[in-house]
């Protein structure tokens, strides 16, 4: 009964039950409809491609950025915190847009849109991974760096395969949190032009006038990409956890 | 000879002073057991031997090599000196077999069969092997304790330092880690051993140094010392830790 009203209230909607609704311009079954229903999610390669080549980046900078904050010299935490705080304070659309349009100016580099939304995303995300890692990190107890030393580890292999494996496992929920957030962040690499979910959706709204069903269809495809991600993170997880017992 | 050799060595935490002044020596072979109330500093004279504190004051040369804040030294000790901690500090994310190989391979440079094949001669002396490849916490703390000590002597060290092995461990399970470290003792390792258990330390000590408020109060043959203790502060303690 309940899986009746549902469906015949998704076909109402479906079908535009206040004739305000136009689901032609993404109705599958006409061949208009389908093109624009392809043209938009084909954005999707350039929203996942940019979240991962990001997060990978920003994952690989926050441990770079995290280690210095747990040394004891005072002048490598003051980076570390130099670095988290500036970073943190700007917004990642600002951040996008003086990447893009700036850093060419100050510095001579040109970025293709790909990899100036790589960068900003890259670099705002670092802060965040910095602080995580360094959590995580604080985390494990001064006796398995004990335990460590007493065989001679130095600290690159103390890191390396005693310290961050166990520090990785307890910040992967945090981690999988990010790489959520990274995929939602991306659609703000839209204004400068990346072809991408957001920017797909905002060009067929120009050419159709159907702002309300576009964007309905990017809000479903957002929860379908995300709904998909979580899923394998909370099975990498469970794989994680399943191979410690 | 003389392995251990610490002249004179102060420790501070801030202004508290953990040790004060103190010296021994140890010699190749010989088994010294250190006891003292809580706060007394054993457990930070046996950490300064393997440079996990670092002392302020004096001198401690382990094996010729003068310890400082040289990381060169520091390595050179270390691979001299093994230890045993009271929480076991085993490596949760690894499997008994690779809590013992990381050691000799990384830092040893042996290949992994050769790796395995030493961690396995070792877990047969404690008596262990069937364990291999369980991970720690699937262990009891007394076997816990025992795959600690065949990893510390996987990486052969000449000294084995011991910091209170016992002391989180539950009654039935203090006798096999007993059994185990007497049976070092008796093969020749130099060991040095902060505990309570005064029965391991009559059995297998060649000396027994009673430290309290960072100082060495009193050193002497096991059988001496506990029949006849010269200061008073020991009496006591031993009085203390016998009538219950």
């Amino acid at each position: 009964m309940k899986k009746c009203l549902i469906l015949t209230s998704i076909l109402l909607l479906l079908s535009g039950c206040s004739g305000n609704w136009g689901w032609y311009v993404v109705d599958p079954t006409t061949s208009s409809g389908w093109t624009n229903l392809k043209f938009m999610a084909f954005g999707a390669y350039y929203t996942i491609l940019i979240s991962v080549t990001a997060i990978l980046i920003s994952v690989v900078v926050g441990l770079l950025v995290a280690l210095p904050g747990l040394s004891e010299k005072r002048g490598w935490r003051m980076f570390n915190r130099t670095y988290v705080e500036i970073v943190r304070s700007v917004p990642i659309l600002v951040l996008i847009l003086w990447v893009y349009y700036g850093l060419p100016t100050v510095s001579g580099i040109t970025l293709s849109v790909f990899w100036a939304g790589v960068l900003a995303l890259a670099l705002s995300d670092s802060a965040f991974q910095a602080e995580i890692f360094r959590a995580g990190i604080q985390s494990i107890g001064r006796g398995q760096y004990e335990a460590a030393q007493s065989v001679s580890l130095n600290y690159r292999d103390t890191m390396r395969y005693i310290i961050l494996p166990q520090a990785i496992r307890r910040i992967l929920p945090a981690l999988g949190n990010q790489l959520v957030y990274m995929l939602k962040m991306s659609s703000l690499v839209s204004v400068i032009g990346l072809q991408e979910l957001t920017r797909k959706a905002n060009e067929l709204v120009v050419s159709e006038y159907r702002p309300l069903e576009i964007y309905t269809i990017l809000v479903l495809e957002y929860l379908v990409l995300i709904l998909i991600v979580s899923a394998g993170v909370r099975w990498f997880e469970r794989r994680l956890k399943a191979s410690d017992t | 000879m003389t392995i251990i050799s610490m002249c004179d060595v102060s420790k501070f935490f801030g202004d508290f002073q953990a040790l004060k002044d103190v010296s021994l020596d140890v010699a190749l072979g010989e088994r010294v057991v250190i006891c003292g109330p809580s706060g007394s500093g054993k457990s930070t004279l046996i950490r300064c031997i393997n440079g996990l504190e670092a002392h302020e004051v004096g001198d401690i040369v382990v094996a010729g090599t003068t310890l400082t804040a040289d990381p060169a030294d520091l390595e050179k000790v270390r691979g001299n000196v093994g230890m045993v901690f009271q929480q076991f500090n085993l490596f949760p994310h690894l499997t008994v077999l690779d809590n013992l190989c990381l050691g000799p391979r990384r830092v040893l440079g042996l290949t992994q069969v050769q790796a395995r094949e030493r961690a396995m001669t070792y877990l047969e002396r404690v008596q262990i092997s069937e364990q291999a490849d369980k991970f720690p916490r699937q262990l009891s703390g007394g076997q816990q304790q025992r795959v600690a000590i065949a990893r510390s002597l996987c990486m052969e060290p000449r000294i084995l330092l011991f910091d209170e092995p016992t002391s989180a461990l539950d009654p039935e399970m203090i006798a096999e880690v007993l059994d185990v470290m007497t049976e070092l003792a008796l093969s020749g390792m130099t060991m040095i051993v902060v505990t309570h258990e005064m029965g391991f330390a009559r059995r297998v000590a060649d000396r027994m140094v009673f430290m309290d408020k960072g100082e060495i109060v009193e050193v002497g043959a096991p059988q001496d010392v506990f029949n006849a203790p010269k200061s008073k502060r020991f009496e006591k303690f031993i009085k203390q830790i016998l009538n219950h």
